[in-house]
């Protein structure tokens, strides 16, 4: 499994209610992407696009249960490659088909606009500008699987768990 | 090799005779817990056809509650339709309500040896009673359907301790310590031990080990001790068998906490990761708000203390004090005690037993330009409500000082 994108480059720390803040809690779906970063990034969810790729520096993700990940998705980013990701976090991306990577020395090897092409399975990262490859963590097939079904949900679909 | 205490329970619920660090594991979860934000969108649109065990499920209604929208309202009408379909004995309704992980306590449904899932991130705090829980997203739909979910299994750090917190030092001091010293610990666990143990009371375990989220650990445990056994007397849900962390389990660091010497701190907004002062250092910020409540910190100890300081005092002119009790019980216990008597009369507002303000949800939200201490979970940026907003994090003893004077104060001063 494979991606390839344009890269967006966040900090240390960044949190899940910066993500999905509480006054999108009680909205539909196409409305709470809209309050994406609003905090500390105005305006960047106009600017992302299908494909694209998030890299971050250490705990990203931290806070919060609330499907953050889930919103991400939905604005088109196909993987989050960070130093470290919060345990929760992780968990919530592959359930949302939102591919998780850490990959410790990934967020000085990247500048904001940098093509990065992510292998899950060799849990590799390469930045096609520069040509550096960093060797990150592989996925275990087990989650390999959730991403590729699409996620948690149209998984348990398929296995007749839900309707 | 042996093991700590999160491996042994992961071994156990996994079937296998040990887990190390780097193993992925798929486990038998005992007991899942629901709250009413999971039937928003999760269990509000997906059918779900068949339980594992209805019985290993719990449902609490403790985000927002009473419903204070008609979304709400709508996630509590799918929760009791939900528990009424599947015949959820556990099921905590307005009445019988408080924050999901003091019910967890309360009810005995976190037990020493045991694996819990909840979907609310501060599900860690159950590691105080030896017991490895931790917050799940979506998998909450999973595990109540198959009754299982996996983990990776990480490295853990132990911290040993000492001594005796002195008057006015509280568990919360403890855990930002560790914040603002260490930072934090993503894919880690975190085990407590050491002699200082048995001057915590299994409240204050309870705080720290919740508190454990904000640095991102995977699972906070305590040791299962006689102090534990005498709070699980007559409440534990089923019988159980505790772990312990062998002499020769492998740590990733084991660090020591003197008690003794911890003050009084602060974490500054909006994180508590290697951002936490000595509270003494700062007596010249002002605040518009003071709130005690949360999980991890709406406890009937947290009442007591904000009582006892502020009993002949009163509410600083221009500042809102809003007291939260963690539970219905809890909320009952202070009635009795006297402590909301006390608390009202000197100004505060003791609201409903609810997560309300510390997530920002209803009860005491901020406005642009206004700061808050809160003895709650979280300082992040909009948390409480405006991104414009400054939260201040810090024990209920130092809360209370704050709602007493106006600004942030060492309790030791009053």
């Amino acid at each position: 499994m494979r991606y390839r994108g344009r890269v967006w480059t966040f900090g240390d720390n960044i949190n899940t209610d910066l993500m999905m803040p509480q006054v999108a809690f009680r909205l539909p779906l196409e409305e709470q992407v809209k309050y994406v970063f609003r905090a500390n990034r105005p305006g960047w969810v106009e600017q992302v696009r299908e494909g694209d790729i998030l890299v971050a520096g250490r705990n990203f993700g931290t806070g919060s249960s609330r499907p953050a990940a889930r919103l991400l998705r939905h604005l088109g980013i196909t993987c989050v490659v960070a130093e470290s990701l919060n345990g929760l976090f992780f968990r919530n991306c592959v359930n949302f088909a939102l591919a998780p990577v850490q990959c410790p020395g990934v967020r000085s090897a990247f500048t904001e606009g940098d093509t990065a092409e992510v292998d899950l399975v060799a849990g590799t990262v390469t930045n096609l500008r520069t040509g550096a490859c960093l060797q990150g963590e592989p996925l275990p097939e087990l989650l390999r699987q959730i991403i590729a079904a699409g996620g948690l949900i149209p998984l348990l679909q398929q296995q007749g768990y839900l309707e | 090799m042996g093991m700590t205490m999160t491996e042994h329970i992961l071994a156990r619920a996994s079937g296998q005779a040990r887990v190390q660090p780097g193993d992925l594991v798929v486990c038998r979860v005992d007991r899942a817990v629901l709250l009413d934000l999971n039937f928003g969108a999760l269990f509000g649109e997906k059918r779900i056809r068949r339980l594992a065990d209805p019985r290993r499920v719990a449902i609490v209604l403790d985000h927002s509650v009473p419903a204070p929208t008609v979304a709400d309202a709508e996630n509590h009408r799918r929760a009791r339709a939900f528990a009424a379909e599947f015949g959820i004995r556990h099921f905590y309704d307005v009445g019988a309500h408080g924050i999901c992980h003091q019910v967890i306590a309360e009810q005995g449904l976190a037990l020493p040896g045991q694996l819990l899932a909840c979907g609310d991130s501060h599900t860690c705090g159950a590691g105080a009673f030896n017991c490895a829980a931790r917050g799940m997203g979506a998998e909450m739909l999973a595990i109540v359907c198959t009754g299982q979910t996996w983990f990776r299994v990480g490295p853990t750090v132990q911290y040993v301790l000492h001594g005796q917190l002195r008057e006015r030092v509280a568990a919360k001091d403890v855990f930002l310590h560790i914040a603002g010293t260490y930072g934090e610990h993503a894919n880690t666990n975190v085990e407590f031990t050491g002699p200082g143990l048995a001057t915590l009371s299994v409240m204050q375990r309870h705080t720290i080990a919740t508190m454990c989220a904000e640095i991102s650990a995977d699972f906070a445990l305590f040791p299962a001790d006689e102090m534990l056994e005498a709070y699980l007397a007559g409440r534990a849900s089923e019988p159980y068998e505790p772990v312990h962390s062998d002499p020769d389990a492998r740590f990733a660091e084991v660090r020591h906490i003197d008690l003794s010497a911890l003050e009084p701190l602060v974490a500054l907004p909006h994180t508590v990761v290697h951002n936490v002062r000595r509270l003494a250092e700062l007596r010249d910020v002002t605040i518009h708000q003071a709130f005690i409540g949360s999980c991890a910190n709406g406890k009937l100890e947290d009442l007591a203390a904000a009582a006892r300081l502020i009993a002949g005092r009163r509410v600083a002119p221009g500042v809102r004090f809003i007291v939260t009790p963690g539970s219905q019980e809890i909320y009952k216990q202070a009635l009795r005690a006297g402590y909301i008597e006390t608390l009202v009369e000197a100004g505060a507002v003791v609201t409903n037993s609810t997560c309300g303000a510390c997530p920002g949800l209803h009860m005491g939200v901020l406005g642009p330009g206004e700061r808050c201490i809160t003895s709650s979970t979280r300082n992040f940026q909009g948390r409480m409500g405006s991104p414009e907003a400054e939260i201040f994090l810090a024990s209920s003893e130092s809360v209370t000082a704050a709602a007493i004077t106006g600004r942030l104060t060492d309790p030791r001063d009053l």
